[in-house]
């Protein structure tokens, strides 16, 4: 063993904002890492005091136990609407939704379009794992073509089950959108990116530049059927194809920002 | 202050916000839209936020934030929009946060029409959302009372956590009447202790109306039944007139009553001993004054505009004791003073009955109608 009288220098800890809990996610599942994600964000920006959280309804109902911070949770789809109430009468704090794909871009698209199209000064991490987690796997809005799930059981059949959404491409239309992108969760370089992202989203948010979205594409290892490695192989494989990973709105006040 | 002359619609609004409304979320709907279209001119005016939403879903849900924080929230429909809105009124319930819902009913079901009705009864006082809860309903019959209830709303909503609903008729809404409307109040500034702030000060708060332990969920809705016996004793709230001596009783809400009231006077002046009961609180329901009433009178007399929702609360408290019948016009029919007068004149007249169905006796006088 080597001694040194060397200072310990702390490289990695937990986020201050992130309570100390056995989390429900599964094993290999990217929640957890959007998770930490956020609260790294929050605590570098020194925003944590000053946030309140909209947990959705899916496998992240429970997010705010992880969080240390005030939260609220919304019905299925509504937190945008619950968020824009919420950030109207405080609008010094920071407001953030955090919701997946069966919540945002089915049961809450109208939510999601009308907060958008007003410009409401809301932070939304959207995570996308194309299948329904929580109710254990069904056909999703960003169910892949061909995808085999427990309501789509010989594969989504385009003819009769429609295509896949595009929600950064399709909210990027829409002129109140300040910063709209996806990235990605399965590797520590796109991650890195992601960490980035989700920074400038709140960023945006708190220079009052407009609404600002970060689609996450993640990792379902327990619907997929796969190990947590091979669910991030299918990621990279499979979802990017279908989900481009890039910008699709940087209004050019959110390119003028330094951060 | 002096009395105006103001439509039912733009009075509530701007009642509400004399009251210290800070926030006001909603989708234009007829018979409904001037309370929307008020807001939108006088909230921004005032620095408050109103958000015309996409939909009467995100109304609710703005709502549902907005309550979360504890700050003083509203918002309007009517009938077809109320109904989107179920959902989000079961959730605000189950979170136990104050909020205000204004519904100007019209006629149903389905879109109806835009003509003045009750039929919303079932929906709001026995809970058209899922799950034990219950609204506290304000039923006004003028635009004066719809003023007064708007201001007691939201008082009523903080004091039990609970939400309140005025539930008025397509024509208050839509009628001009002489009103005083009520002093500016003063914006509330305290945080209640509950309420999500996001704050480093404190506690974490959480707002949520999941509870995935059955036994700790059934606690929770126990406090929602035992703070509902609260308000069923310290808020009911009524109208009785030419009661005293009377031997028929109508029973009538909102402007049911009201017509009803017409009928009375006319029928009084012919002598007959008939007397008006005007529940003001539809939900908690005045039980105890219409029990009372069951010992002194010879038979009563419902009048809704619907197929009888009120009634079964009042046979309810009758329990066949005497005999109940009942009135009704719907799908935005307003009943004339004088059918309610000749329906007064029969009950006086033709041989009663505490047997049966007042509502099948009611339909069976309409068969020629109905066909």
């Amino acid at each position: 063993m080597v001694v040194t009288d060397q200072p310990t220098k702390i490289v990695y800890k937990r986020p201050t904002s992130l309570d100390p809990r056995v989390t429900h996610y599964c094993p290999g599942c990217t929640h957890g890492v959007a998770h930490r994600l956020v609260a790294e964000v929050l605590d570098e920006m020194g925003e944590v005091g000053n946030t309140i959280g909209v947990a959705s309804v899916g496998c992240s109902v429970f997010s705010y136990y992880y969080f240390d911070m005030d939260f609220v949770e919304a019905s299925h789809g509504r937190a945008p609407a619950m968020a824009t109430g919420i950030k109207r009468v405080y609008p010094d704090r920071t407001v953030f939704t955090y919701q997946g794909d069966g919540d945002l871009a089915s049961i809450g698209m109208g939510e999601i379009v009308g907060a958008a199209s007003r410009g409401e000064l809301i932070t939304v991490i959207f995570i996308n794992n194309a299948n329904y987690g929580m109710t254990g796997g069904q056909m999703a809005p960003t169910t892949l073509p061909g995808q085999k799930t427990t309501s789509s059981p010989t594969g989504r059949d385009v003819s009769r089950q429609g295509y896949p959404i595009q929600t950064a491409e399709l909210l990027a239309t829409l002129e109140g959108s300040a910063y709209v992108v996806r990235r990605s969760l399965h590797s520590a370089r796109e991650i890195r990116k992601a960490k980035k992202a989700i920074r400038t989203a709140f960023e945006v948010q708190k220079h009052g530049l407009g609404f600002a979205l970060v689609e996450l594409l993640s990792t379902c290892p327990t619907n997929w059927g796969l190990t947590p490695d091979a669910a991030r192989n299918w990621l990279e494989e499979r979802m990017i194809p279908a989900f481009p990973l890039g910008d699709y709105k940087i209004s050019s006040a959110v390119a003028d920002l330094q951060i | 202050m002096a009395k105006e002359l103001i439509k039912g619609n733009t009075a509530i609004a701007e009642a509400a916000l004399r009251a210290g409304l800070q926030a006001y979320f909603g989708y234009p709907i007829t018979p409904q839209t001037e309370l929307l279209e008020h807001l939108s001119a006088r909230m921004p005016e005032l620095g408050r936020p109103f958000v015309q939403a996409e939909s009467e879903l995100g109304a609710i849900n703005m709502v549902y934030g907005v309550a979360c924080t504890g700050k003083r929230v509203m918002t309007s429909s009517s009938s077809p929009g109320v109904s989107l809105m179920m959902e989000g009124l079961s959730y605000i319930a189950g979170t136990e946060v104050p909020a205000v819902l204004v519904d100007v009913v019209r006629g149903g079901p389905g879109l109806g029409n835009i003509a003045p009705a009750q039929g919303d009864y079932n929906q709001i006082v026995h809970g058209g959302g899922h799950g034990d809860y219950h609204l506290l309903v304000l039923a006004p019959a003028s635009v004066q009372e719809a003023v007064d209830l708007t201001v007691l709303a939201f008082d009523l909503a903080e004091k039990y956590r609970n939400i309140v609903a005025i539930l008025l008729d397509g024509s208050i809404g839509q009628m001009m009447e002489p009103a005083e409307l009520p002093p500016m109040q003063p914006l509330k500034t305290e945080i209640p202790d509950w309420a999500v702030r996001g704050t480093k000060h404190g506690e974490k708060r959480v707002l949520t109306s999941i509870n995935l332990d059955p036994p700790a969920q059934e606690v929770m809705n126990l406090r929602l039944m035992k703070r509902w016996q609260e308000i069923e004793k310290n808020e009911v709230r009524y109208k009785g007139y030419f009661l005293d001596d009377a031997e028929y009783v109508i029973v009538g809400f909102g402007t049911a009553g009201r017509i009803s009231l017409s009928a009375v006077r006319a029928a009084r002046e012919k002598g007959l001993k008939v007397g008006l009961f005007r529940p003001i609180t539809v939900a908690p329901f005045p039980k105890d004054v219409i029990d009372q009433l069951t010992q002194q009178v010879k038979a009563f007399l419902v009048v809704e505009m619907n197929a009888g929702q009120m009634l079964e609360d009042v046979r309810l408290v009758v329990r066949g004791r005497k005999p109940v019948e009942f009135f009704g016009r719907m799908g935005g029919v307003v009943p004339l003073p004088n059918e309610v007068e000749e329906e007064i004149e029969r009950l006086i007249k033709e041989p009663l009955t505490t047997e049966g169905h007042p509502r099948d006796r009611w339909l069976a006088r309409l068969a020629e109608t109905i066909g």
